[in-house]
């Protein structure tokens, strides 16, 4: 998918006057953040985990070749064929002459975002194949022509009105003409439709949560089931995965399925957790008979050495975006690119260019809730602050900024002068706004007074009332 | 297409920076970490196993009766097709495990894997987890994976010395025995459902719209 972040200001203020998009994101609060928080409470061992999670991760990310060469090993051993691309394009190509080789017409997917990143759909139409996503929420965007807004839950800005309209529109010609308005109807509908897709699919497209070296297993995590209609049903399994994914056994996925979860939706156990080693056994009386892993870099393997390696610690949970309380505000469409939310903030610029993001590294408060929030406690506000300081040394900042910026950091570093200006700024304020006690236009900060009111500071500086209490307490 | 596994390995390689692969004795410690893992922390349960699986998987919607004999399994499957109106059809798993079961004369059983026209299937399991809550199957001639996913209802016969403590109590059981991962490995946690529509969650997305377990004692 084409990045379209560099258009985010604009994109922010659409959002923000868009009704229907600002009704679906009031559903939020209660969906995951207070559920998220009640499964945490209810399994005392959370924080001990998320350590242990962590560490498995940075161990695995120290000796990533091995283990990625050791997965591959085990893949071939299982009867399966690991594909390694550099790059989105390459693992597009690697795909498509997959399913050109299985003869297929129509190919079934499973939510995946290295699918995502790869525009995987776009590149399947342009060769003449129908791809088909299976997930709820991913078909609902596909019939739109939407991109994702949310890493598990794709159609979170959809409201269930528009979704009617969708179904509505799009399934006629399956022979549902009626609008169907409740959510079981809705569901039900979909479930009929695509049923037919997963019944005639000749290739299956999942992504992967884990791979395991142990076993050269790929591990998916999904609640509705069609997950395992595309691995199971099909001749040929195609699984897209990001280098990152690799985990060394069995037991290290157990621990961070505990942690994944609770995260992502708040549940104990996602309803299927899937293995998958290999293609049908001999004996087998069903699974497909290919069974492919694309291992996709883009931009990974540089990760790993820099600044934002933790960044590949991510398994995807979605809880940064969920507790983001920017992310809560705009949706997931104004980042413009697959990643959205305080993760897609960091991975977009790193991804696609940080010339092609650069208001993302600051479409953040710093307030810090995602990396509290993260089972893999990565750094997310520190690693967008970096992102800032690169802009700032490539000089990607605006002239006012960096003037102003210049200006801030002459005045913060003279403590002497820092307090008398400042001590004379905030008496001049509290004078000019003591009648309404706030302002409606300020010189410099018309960014903040467009939108709100600024309060008039209330008597002296911060530090002058500081002053003052010791002073009358030593008295 | 190889060229890139040599670019990404390098790549990995220089960030880590290495020259090449690790060395032998580190690679060797790594390898003996495959072969004899270990589990990590693992969340208390309770001491009854049983009524903790019983718990975990109710509390997610998949539903539980508790039989004293394999046999009585027929009289629980036929009354669980006629409360939900399912006809007089069913597929049963190829499982030695099931081969017991007195199936009524008037019902019309398959053993094979599913079809698409399949209303409720009957399979057995390899365990089931206490601490989620979970059924799991192993994917082979007698367990085919389309039996846990094509029909509406899904109903797991479960033998109450299946159930284990915690998840890697599974892969433990599985090296004792010495059994290779077979294609599939399916840990089920209750029925299908999904949220995607305004977070409302609507059982019966994509698989089964009931998961009925049997669990029988002994």
């Amino acid at each position: 998918m084409k990045s379209t972040a560099t258009e985010f200001k604009r994109s922010v203020r659409v959002s923000l006057e868009d009704a229907d998009l600002q009704r679906a994101m009031g559903f939020m609060k209660g969906g995951f953040v207070d559920k998220r928080r009640a499964a945490v409470e209810r399994l005392p061992e959370f924080d001990a985990l998320r350590k242990v999670a962590r560490g498995i991760k940075e161990h695995t990310l120290q000796n990533l070749d091995f283990y990625l060469e050791a997965f591959e090993k085990r893949v071939a051993a299982n009867g399966g064929v690991v594909h390694w691309a550099s790059t989105p394009q390459e693992a597009c190509d690697i795909v498509v002459d997959i399913c050109r080789k299985a003869g297929a017409k129509r190919v079934t997917k499973s939510k995946s975002m290295v699918g995502e990143e790869m525009a995987i759909n776009e590149a399947l139409e342009r060769a003449g194949f129908e791809p088909v996503e299976t997930d709820l929420g991913e078909y609902i965007i596909q019939l739109a022509g939407e991109p994702p807004s949310h890493i598990i839950a794709p159609a979170v800005h959809k409201t269930k009105a528009q979704i009617t309209e969708l179904f509505h529109a799009h399934h006629a010609r399956y022979g549902y003409s009626e609008r169907q308005t409740e959510v079981p109807a809705l569901v039900d509908e979909a479930r009929k439709v695509l049923r037919e897709k997963f019944l005639s699919a000749e290739v299956g497209i999942t992504g992967a949560n884990f791979l395991v070296a142990e076993t050269g297993s790929t591990v998916i995590v999904t609640n509705e089931g069609n997950g395992d209609l595309t691995n199971t049903l099909p001749r040929v399994h195609v699984v897209t995965a990001g280098i990152e994914k690799v985990v060394p056994t069995r037991e290290d996925v157990s621990t961070i399925l505990r942690v994944l979860a609770r995260s992502a939706t708040g549940q104990e156990a996602s309803v299927y957790t899937t293995f998958s080693s290999g293609p049908r056994r001999r004996d087998d009386l069903d699974g497909p008979s290919e069974y492919h892993v694309v291992l996709l870099d883009n931009g990974r393997s540089q990760m790993l050495g820099n600044e934002f390696h933790e960044m590949l610690r991510c398994i995807r949970c979605g809880a940064c975006m969920n507790h983001c309380p920017v992310y809560q505000g705009i949706g997931g469409h104004a980042y413009g690119w697959v990643y959205v939310g305080p993760m897609g903030s960091v991975l977009t610029p790193l991804m696609v260019g940080l010339d092609e993001a650069r208001d993302l590294p600051n479409a953040c408060t710093l307030n810090g809730r995602c990396q509290e929030v993260c089972p893999m406690e990565i750094g997310l506000p520190g690693m967008l602050r970096q992102l800032r300081r690169r802009q700032y040394q490539n000089r990607q900042t605006s002239v006012t900024s960096r003037v102003a910026l210049a200006l801030w950091s002459r005045l913060a570093r003279r403590p002497r002068l820092y307090r008398s200006v400042m001590g004379a700024a905030v008496a001049l304020l509290a004078r000019l706004g003591r009648r309404r006690g706030r302002f409606r236009h300020m010189l410099l900060a018309g960014g903040w007074t467009s939108v709100r009111d600024l309060p008039a500071p209330q008597g002296s500086s911060f530090q002058n009332q500081w002053r003052r209490r010791r002073r009358e307490a030593r008295r | 297409m190889s060229d890139s596994r040599t670019r990404i390995l390098a790549d990995i390689r220089s960030a880590l920076n290495r020259a090449g692969p690790l060395p032998e004795s580190i690679a060797r410690t790594l390898e003996s970490r495959l072969a004899r893992p270990r589990a990590n922390l693992q969340p208390a349960i309770g001491a009854d196993r049983i009524a903790h699986f019983i718990d975990k998987l109710t509390s997610v919607s998949g539903k539980v009766t508790r039989v004293d004999r394999i046999e009585a399994v027929a009289e629980v499957v036929a009354a669980h097709l006629e409360s939900h109106a399912l006809g007089d059809r069913l597929v049963v798993a190829p499982d030695a495990a099931l081969d017991g079961i007195p199936w009524s004369n008037r019902l019309s059983v398959e053993r094979r894997a599913a079809l698409e026209e399949d209303r409720l299937s009957v399979t057995g399991a390899y365990a089931a987890v206490a601490e989620t809550g979970s059924v799991v199957l192993l994917s082979s001639p007698e367990s085919p994976t389309t039996l846990n996913f094509l029909p509406d209802d899904h109903v797991v016969v479960v033998f109450e010395s299946q159930i284990v403590a915690h998840i890697e109590d599974v892969w433990a059981r599985m090296r004792k025995e010495k059994r290779a991962m077979p294609r599939t490995v399916n840990f089920i946690t209750g029925p299908s459902k999904t949220g995607d529509v305004e977070q409302t969650i609507q059982e019966g997305a994509h698989g089964p719209r009931r998961l009925h377990v049997i669990l029988v004692s002994g």
